[in-house]
């Protein structure tokens, strides 16, 4: 049994915003299927008794005081646009409500 | 049949929920120092942090932390022990990480409660509001809709960002299900964001201007058939601007699903737009297909852990909750409901209440700032504090206890005051107001008004007492006001051989 | 005489004296790489007028007597995943063609400050997701030791310019071995600084838990030296460690290792290993033996299930860490033709600008991270971090240091492996445990392997923060090998120029 199909990968390229080709989303189920086949292993030896690690190190309470420093330029911060407009980054459309 | 409100509560019970989204005040922003400040020029006020550059990692602003415990403490919630900041991952372009820094399953506060004080039918009653969280994130930036027929996102051609607002610090406060409001709910929902309101502010921890966006309210609604014990499916009302709009929200909410449920369509869980000039809700993004925001734990932050010492000092900070403050003031100062209503609409409780500890005598503050100050205040389209101090009108008030002003001259002084002369002191001596008691000053102007009208002047002395009043005015008129009325007859009378 | 093929410590103290000049120094560098990048493709881009510049100020410098860094003047290449104001800097894909960071990544500001002058961006695997440099989106770099073979990855292009004698310094990242392997199969010293022992600020983040920034050279010392310059704390890292450097450089002239235990992980010195590797591997120990130190067999069961983990959390992180590359703010935008939305153009472009690998990578981390799955991949994975970090404590109670061999096989041909993702995976078999517990390590070479005469590397860990202990070891060992073979293992290598 397939651990993962087609249909999740094209969902799952959907909720990461990659477009991809029929061809691709074939390709791409098998080779995840292979790799989910070599790291199933790991939830057998996770054991709730087992506290998870987020961090290799036992940091807490880092912050910094509320203090302004200097920004970027609007320029700077611009630099890197693809388009820009009045100051602003200039995208596409953005479609549906938010 | 269409259910109008009083219709469709009759048949169903609404369940309420509210999320409320607070900026916070900071100087800087939640993971960055850039400015936070309102209005500045596009894209001035970002950094590698704010707009998610390659390469760039967050560092938590300590004050955003201290407000956000403050504002748990004020909602008698319990300050977790240990917190964590998660990503919650979605795409939008106004989001420059494609991910916003929040928090998910351990948040910074839990479990409060908020008692908020309705009119209802059968008089007041208290609704006890449970807090299920408040925790904190991070704000988006703003975008610009181009093009179209009416530069909203639908038709629209392109769209421009400004990420000046992104990374400012939000909390977000969440309620649990409000169950049994029943017809009331749009006003408890009301009452709930006003109290919380008036709370924040007093913590000053946010400006919470609605209007400004610095404090935002989305109610969710669901209907049940009465008795049903059922929860329908709810809706998300989001744009909800100003505390009418959240009564309105509700009430229209109500409505509207009531009248689904009776022509048998079902609720549609979806998020919808609150619309000012109708009162009317429309959809907007449907939620039925709940987008997966893959919470997991914030790889580039370390956990939160607030030491007991630290939280207990915080408390110690949390002032006076504001509907006590004004249940304790309007009992000392012995103040009538509508004036006292009066007082809170017109945001002048903070104002009053200082001019009466610099030692005004309570019926006076509350007339001098409800009555003249305010007058002159609408004139000029400018809130009374802007006009004039609280120590100036005490100033005043003192003067006219002392008997060094009549009412009419202290009006004279605040005008003066108002108008930028200076200080009371100021403009009494540069006006020459000054309370005419002297008696021979008195006397003369007397004399004077006897003169004029010889027959009243007769009339008093064979016993007419109330004709003085005509020569009291007379006397009164020569001096500009600037007489002790009361000065004026007692020496009118006595001359005239009755007093 | 100093030239290219001197430590950096040589070169350091050259041009302190004025023997030589940075200029001429750097000048040499970049003729050596004209003469020699054709074949092996280390680097992006070489900037040459700014390195000059660099070199040039640093002269002047000296010329003013002005005390230095230990590292002045000497040329040292940067990973394109390190962000470089006004350079370009790729990370290796295509998405981020022609990006100049408007900000400097904290390493390179230290490195600037420390007079070290910077020749360029090396080559490295695509957002740092690879073990060969073969998934770079600008082709891959050659191994100078067999122009067919992989230098190994991520960090390929920096090991390789090391090896090719075009700098005696680079600076890699490490995140699954990504320094510690190309070190290996390039017959150089890499190493992997304890988490948080060096800024993050700046480098583009694959797996932000994992991730950390670390020195090449040829020699233990020299690696020394570029360690301390970049270790420290940032204050805009949160992960940073706020403790001072351990005393590497101090270490890796001690020469001793009397009293050592060195500890050999049973599980990753047998089976799965060249004969060759496993060969010189063995011979270390014996010269370390012979050097005073001790061996002890530890054991550490859960790395069988590091890997797997390993490909549950990096994928997972990068998925939510790529996704800022959406084409609003910087980088590629592909398919905006006027009518396409926001959401069209994003995917087109992330399908344009990725490579397999990475989307293979965020393909997968989605899916682990999604709704129903997270608590079998995500969670399990995070869990098995505990195991393996109990694992390194239990083995730390009784070694000093752990040893291994770094990789289970020499370098490989390029295109092997480039088609069986699980085989290329492999490869980090040994290196992955290193970062899941986040400690530290080095790779130093000890020699040859007999059936194809390419470098073997031995790993060598130690607790966290306590790095010093493998420059300690490492800097006795390659001592005594130099004694044994009487010549660095470098000059092995085939020519690749002139020289």
């Amino acid at each position: 049994m397939a651990e993962i199909s087609r249909g999740d990968v094209a969902h799952l390229a959907k909720l990461a915003r990659i477009e991809m080709t029929p061809d691709e989303l074939d390709h791409m189920a098998s080779e995840l299927d292979s790799i989910l086949g070599a790291v199933k292993a790991v939830s057998k030896v996770a054991t709730s008794d087992i506290a998870p690690t987020s961090h290799p190190l036992e940091m807490t309470n880092i912050f910094r005081p509320d203090v302004v420093k200097p920004s970027l330029t609007n320029e700077q911060a611009l630099s890197g646009a693809p388009a820009k407009d009045e100051e602003r980054f200039k995208v596409p459309q953005i479609l549906g409500e938010e | 049949m269409t259910l109008d409100y009083a219709g469709a509560v009759a048949k169903y019970e609404p369940t309420l929920g509210l999320e409320v989204h607070v900026e916070l005040n900071t100087k800087s922003k939640m993971f960055c120092s850039c400015a936070t400040e309102f209005g500045a020029e596009p894209n001035t006020q970002t950094c590698p942090v704010c707009l998610g550059l390659p390469g760039a990692l967050p560092v938590v602003n300590a004050k955003a932390i201290e407000s956000t415990i403050l504002i748990g403490l004020a909602l008698n919630c319990s300050i977790a022990p240990y917190s964590r900041f998660a990503r919650k991952n979605y795409f939008y372009p106004d989001m420059p990480k494609n991910f916003q820094t929040s928090q998910y399953d351990e948040p910074i506060c839990i479990n409060g409660y908020l008692d908020v004080e309705i009119e209802t039918d059968e008089g007041p009653r208290v609704f006890r509001v449970d807090i299920e969280r408040v925790h904190m994130e991070e704000d988006t930036g703003k975008s610009l809709h181009v093009g179209g027929s009416t530069g909203r996102i639908h038709g629209a051609e392109y769209s421009l960002l400004d990420y000046n607002r992104a990374g400012i610090p939000l909390v977000e406060i969440v309620t649990r299900i409000v169950p049994g409001t029943g017809k009331y709910a749009p006003q408890v929902a009301r009452a709930y964001v006003t109290e919380l309101r008036d709370i924040l502010r007093s913590l000053g921890v946010s400006d919470v201007k609605m209007e400004q966006g610095s404090l935002r309210c989305d109610a969710n609604v669901s209907l049940a058939p009465i008795g049903s014990g059922e929860l329908g499916t709810r809706s998300e009302t989001k744009n909800v601007n100003s505390l009418r709009s959240v009564e309105r929200a509700v009430s229209g909410e109500i409505e509207r699903q009531a009248n689904r449920l009776e022509n048998g369509e079902r609720i549609i869980q979806e998020t919808r737009h609150f619309l000012e000039e109708s009162g009317q809700t429309r959809p907007g993004r449907s939620k039925e297909q709940a987008e997966d925001y893959r919470y997991f734990p914030e790889p580039d932050l370390v956990p939160v852990t607030p030491d007991a010492k630290w939280i207990e000092e915080l408390r110690t900070r949390i002032p006076e909750k504001p509907s006590v403050r004004r249940k304790r003031l309007q009992v000392e100062w012995n103040c009538p409901d509508k004036e006292m209503e009066s007082l809170v609409n017109a945001e002048l409780l903070d104002v009053v209440e200082a001019t009466i500890k610099l030692g005004a005598e309570p019926t006076r503050a509350r007339t001098w700032w409800l009555g003249e100050i305010s007058r002159l205040a609408n004139e000029k389209e400018v809130t009374p504090t802007s006009l004039i101090t609280a120590e100036q009108v005490a100033q005043v008030i003192a003067l006219i206890v002392s008997g060094d002003l009549t009412d009419k001259l202290a009006r004279q002084v605040v005008e003066g005051v108002v108008a930028g002369e200076g200080s009371p002191a100021d403009v009494i001596e540069k006006r020459g107001l000054k309370v005419v008691s002297d008696d021979s000053a008195l006397m003369s102007a007397i004399e004077a008004a006897i003169a004029a009208s010889p027959d009243t002047a007769e009339r008093v002395r064979s016993g007419n007492i109330p004709a003085a009043g005509a020569l009291i005015g007379a006397v009164m008129k020569a001096t500009g006001g600037a007489a002790d009325a009361a000065k004026v007859r007692e020496l009118l009378l006595k001359h005239l051989g009755q007093g | 005489m100093t030239d290219i093929f001197s430590t950096a410590s040589e070169m350091a103290s050259a041009v302190a004296k004025k023997e030589i000049s940075s200029v001429e120094l750097t000048k040499a560098h970049l003729d050596r790489i004209k003469e020699t990048d054709g074949k092996v493709h280390s680097f992006l881009f070489v900037d040459e007028s700014g390195a000059l510049e660099q070199a040039k100020a640093v002269d002047a410098k000296i010329a003013k007597g002005e005390s230095l860094s230990p590292l002045a003047g000497v040329p040292l290449a940067l990973k394109d995943i390190l962000a470089q104001e006004g350079i370009p800097t790729t990370a290796g894909s295509k998405i981020l063609e022609g990006w100049r960071p408007p900000y400097d990544a904290t390493v390179v500001t230290k490195l600037k400050e420390a007079g070290v002058v910077i020749l360029g961006k090396t080559n490295m695997d695509e957002f740092a997701m690879g073990s060969s440099t073969e998934n770079s989106a600008y082709g891959t770099t050659q191994n100078p030791w067999d122009l067919t073979r992989t230098p190994g990855g991520s960090s390929g292009g920096s090991a390789a310019a090391v090896a090719a004698f075009q700098a005696p310094i680079a600076i890699g990242t490490d995140t699954g071995g990504s320094i510690r392997q190309p070190a290996a199969l390039t017959g150089i010293v890499g190493v992997k600084p304890t988490y948080g022992g060096v800024s993050r600020y700046g480098v583009i983040a694959y797996s932000s838990s994992l991730d950390q920034v670390g020195p090449f050279a040829r020699t233990v010392l020299d690696t020394a030296l570029l360690h301390e310059a970049i270790a420290g704390h940032d204050e805009r890292d949160s992960t940073s460690i706020n403790a001072p450097v351990p005393q590497v450089v101090a270490a890796a002239k001690r020469g001793d290792v009397k009293g050592m235990k060195i500890g050999v992980i049973k599980e990753l010195s047998g089976a799965g290993f060249q004969a060759g590797v496993l060969a010189r591997f063995n011979e270390s120990l014996d010269l370390l033996v012979s050097q005073g130190a001790e061996i002890v067999e530890v054991s550490c069961p859960n790395f069988e299930y590091a890997l797997a983990a390993y490909y549950l959390i990096a994928p997972s992180e990068a998925s939510s860490n790529l996704a800022r590359f959406d084409s609003m703010r910087y980088g590629l935008r592909v398919g905006d033709d006027g009518k396409r939305g926001a959401e069209e153009v994003m995917s087109i472009t992330r399908d344009a600008g990725f490579g397999k690998e990475v989307k293979r990578r965020i393909i997968l981390g989605t899916y682990a991270l999604s709704s129903g799955y997270y608590d079998a991949y995500y969670g399990s994975a995070q869990k098995v971090r505990t195991l393996v970090k109990q694992d390194f404590e239990a083995a730390f109670s009784k070694a000093d240091v752990l040893v291994s061999p770094v990789t289970p096989t020499t370098a490989f041909k390029i295109g092997e492996k480039s088609n069986d993702p699980v085989a290329m995976y492999l490869s980090d078999i040994a290196t992955i445990p290193v970062n899941m517990a986040g400690i530290g390590g080095m790779s130093l070479p000890v020699g040859l392997a007999d059936e194809d005469g390419l470098p073997v590397g031995l790993q060598i860990l130690a607790p966290v923060m306590q790095d010093d202990r493998f420059y300690r070891v490492g800097g006795t060992l390659e001592a005594a090998l130099l004694s044994k073979w009487g010549k660095p293992i470098l000059a092995n290598a085939p020519k690749l120029g002139a020289k």
